[in-house]
């Protein structure tokens, strides 16, 4: 499993792939917060997540689209598949490499939040006795930064998964973007309306249900709002789960056909 | 070391390789030879761990692969027919991820350039991949192979896109490797599998065919009858002396004339040494004897009779040959049957019976530190 994950973290340094992808997250987020707290006059962060939780779509295939169809286009899985290690290992560590650049990356956008700190110790400094909060919540930040790593290791998954499934990267990256934005999608689709008015898109109860346990977003909101929500956490672990074990069965499966 | 009994491999309704069962001893070099699609790929896949068998079993040093893949697979080197080669990685890369990837415990910079010498890529180890020429990357494919040390050695096709400089290094290679190692060669080339190999299986429409030394089918290729001769003299006299002499059973004048010579084609019977008898015959005539050749059969020959001898449709081919080839094929069905009719015998007779694999289980596989046991390094 190392030997694949320092392979596959060389991989992304030596081809474009890994610095257009930290280049293209690290401008997207500094724009999205830019425009959703300075420019908003606010200093709630929840609106810049569910933005770059969207911007995800696009973004994440290009990290998991070589994974798996290079290999098998290049008939290097060969080799992978004739080493001595297992392929759970083999999937893990491709999986944890894109993760480690992901996570990397979203770390590294925490500097975009330096200047709401900034202008909020100056705003508190102007009017000391004030009651309200001046600057952002702290605990917030860090719910929602969680949340966007969970949710994303869970978009990694379903991309990695996608990417096993074919040979060619272009159709791995399109399936994936298609995939994600069918979940959103739903998700938007199913909050549109208000019960009071009776303005419901999606009126019957238990498609609403089934909805809301395929899309991934609606349990971010818990999160965003800096509460460690375990039900939601447990959720996107078992998610990412789930695609990584079907993504090992892909593999096993191309053994017995 | 590599026992292989009823292995059945099936895509849907095709069966690409059927009930095929054949041993490997520890140190010898197996060359498995067949038409394209015969399965020899399929079979090579499945002994790698990269496919599974329908049925059947397959054990590498006592270790089952199906059972215990891990062990199995760490006993193995494989060079598939294209060799998986990442572009973007220099040679040193790639061989350092693939010592990586087996887990090796060996001295890592050492035995890198050890391999990297017995397959001279040594010039070109800080080079990328995808720079590199066809044969330059087979080679690095095998290097690949090589890493680790494995007990076990699987080429398929390994000398394909080489010069025929780069050729005969592979196949010395391969040949010292043999001493050690035990290694299984999948070719179209067939002087290759007779340069190289202790034994040939031979594999048709995912039946084994035939599964013989290669000593003992050289020796019954050599042990011809059958010779051209060059003998200047009277084309008639010569060719009614021919006739006549006892001890041969056929002769036909050749085409080939050279001044007043002519070359003759004879065939003697059975179990004689004519040639003594002809040119003590010849010299009484005073009718030199320019030059005499024996029709030995080449593999190929051998190996085209054994496939067409298993292809019921090639047969009704043959037979419209001259009599001339009517002899020769008729010679080569003789020997590919009964190398084929003992084959049939062998296959059915193997059991599915299990030895108890627990000691065999254990059996050595330590590597050594001295891999390719040059004489240079006993100095040390």
């Amino acid at each position: 499993m190392l030997a694949i994950y320092k392979k596959e973290m060389r991989s992304y340094f030596i081809n474009p792939v890994g610095y257009v992808f930290i280049g293209v997250f690290l401008a997207l987020s500094a724009g999205l917060c830019c425009y959703t707290t300075l420019q908003s006059n606010t200093y709630s962060t929840a609106s810049y997540y569910y933005w770059l939780i969207l911007s995800m779509i696009i973004i994440i295939p290009l990290l998991t689209m070589r994974t798996f169809s290079e290999e098998r286009k290049m008939r290097t899985e060969q080799m992978l598949m004739t080493a001595p290690i297992s392929i759970t290992g083999m999937v893990m560590g491709k999986y944890l490499a894109a993760m480690t650049i992901y996570g990397g990356s979203l770390l590294v956008s925490c500097i975009n939040l330096i200047p709401l700190y900034i202008i909020g110790k100056e705003e508190s400094a102007l009017d000391p006795d004030g009651l309200t909060i001046k600057g952002p919540v702290t605990p917030e930040i860090i719910g929602s930064l969680l949340g966007v790593l969970l949710v994303g290791a869970v978009f990694i998954a379903i991309g990695i998964l996608i990417s096993s499934m074919t040979e060619n990267q272009l159709s791995a990256a399109v399936v994936t973007i298609a995939v994600l934005a069918v979940m959103l999608i739903l998700n938007i689709l199913n909050n549109v309306g208000t019960e009071e008015a009776g303005t419901r898109l999606i009126n019957n109860y238990a498609v609403r249900y089934v909805i809301d346990w395929i899309s991934v977003v609606s349990r971010f909101t818990n999160l965003q709002y800096g509460i460690l929500d375990w039900s939601a956490m447990l959720y996107y672990v078992s998610m990412t789960f789930i695609a990584i074990y079907l993504t090992v069965r892909v593999y096993e499966r191309r053994r017995w056909a | 070391m590599i026992k292989i009994s009823h292995l059945v491999k099936n895509y849907g309704n095709f069966t690409a390789v059927d009930d095929i069962s054949f041993e490997v001893a520890k140190g010898e070099v197996l060359g498995f030879l067949g038409p394209n699609g015969a399965g020899k790929s399929t079979t090579m896949n499945m002994l790698t761990g990269y496919l599974s068998s329908t049925s059947g079993s397959i054990k590498i040093g006592g270790v089952d692969v199906l059972d215990d893949p891990l062990n199995a697979k760490r006993l193995i080197g494989y060079l598939p027919e294209q060799p998986p080669l990442y572009p973007d990685m220099t040679v040193e890369e790639y061989l350092s991820f693939a010592y990586d990837l087996k887990n090796c415990k060996l001295n890592k910079e050492k035995h890198l350039r050890e391999i990297c010498e017995v397959v001279k890529i040594t010039d070109v180890y800080h080079r990328m991949l995808k720079n590199l020429s066809k044969g330059y990357k087979q080679r690095v494919g095998i290097a690949q192979a090589l890493v680790g040390n494995p007990p076990v050695i699987i080429f398929d096709e390994p000398t394909i896109g080489l010069d025929p400089k780069q050729i005969i290094e592979i196949r010395n290679l391969i040949r010292t490797l043999g001493k050690e190692h035990t290694v299984i060669l999948s070719t179209h080339i067939l002087q290759e599998v007779q340069a190289v190999c202790d034994r040939i299986v031979i594999i048709n429409k995912g039946k084994i065919v035939a599964n013989e030394l290669t000593e003992n089918i050289s020796r019954a290729v050599e042990n011809t009858r059958r010779f051209n001769v060059k003998i200047s003299g009277p084309q008639r006299d010569v060719l009614s002396l021919l006739r006549n002499l006892p001890g041969i059973c056929y002769a036909e004048v050749l085409a080939a004339r050279d001044g007043d010579a002519y070359t003759y084609m004879i065939e003697s019977e059975v179990g004689i040494d004519i040639r003594k008898k002809l040119f003590w015959a010849l010299a009484d005539k005073k009718w030199p004897l320019i030059g005499l050749e024996a029709l030995g059969m080449s593999i190929e020959d051998i190996f085209i009779a054994v496939v067409d001898k298993t292809a019921p449709e090639a047969q009704a081919k043959a037979k419209k040959k001259t009599r001339y080839e009517g002899v020769r094929a008729a010679e080569e069905k003789g020997i590919a049957s009964d190398i084929v009719d003992k084959t049939v015998e062998e296959q059915k007779n193997v059991s599915f019976e299990e030895e108890s694999t627990d000691s065999a289980y254990y059996e050595d596989h330590s590597i050594k530190e001295d891999t390719f046991a040059s004489d240079d390094k006993k100095d040390e």
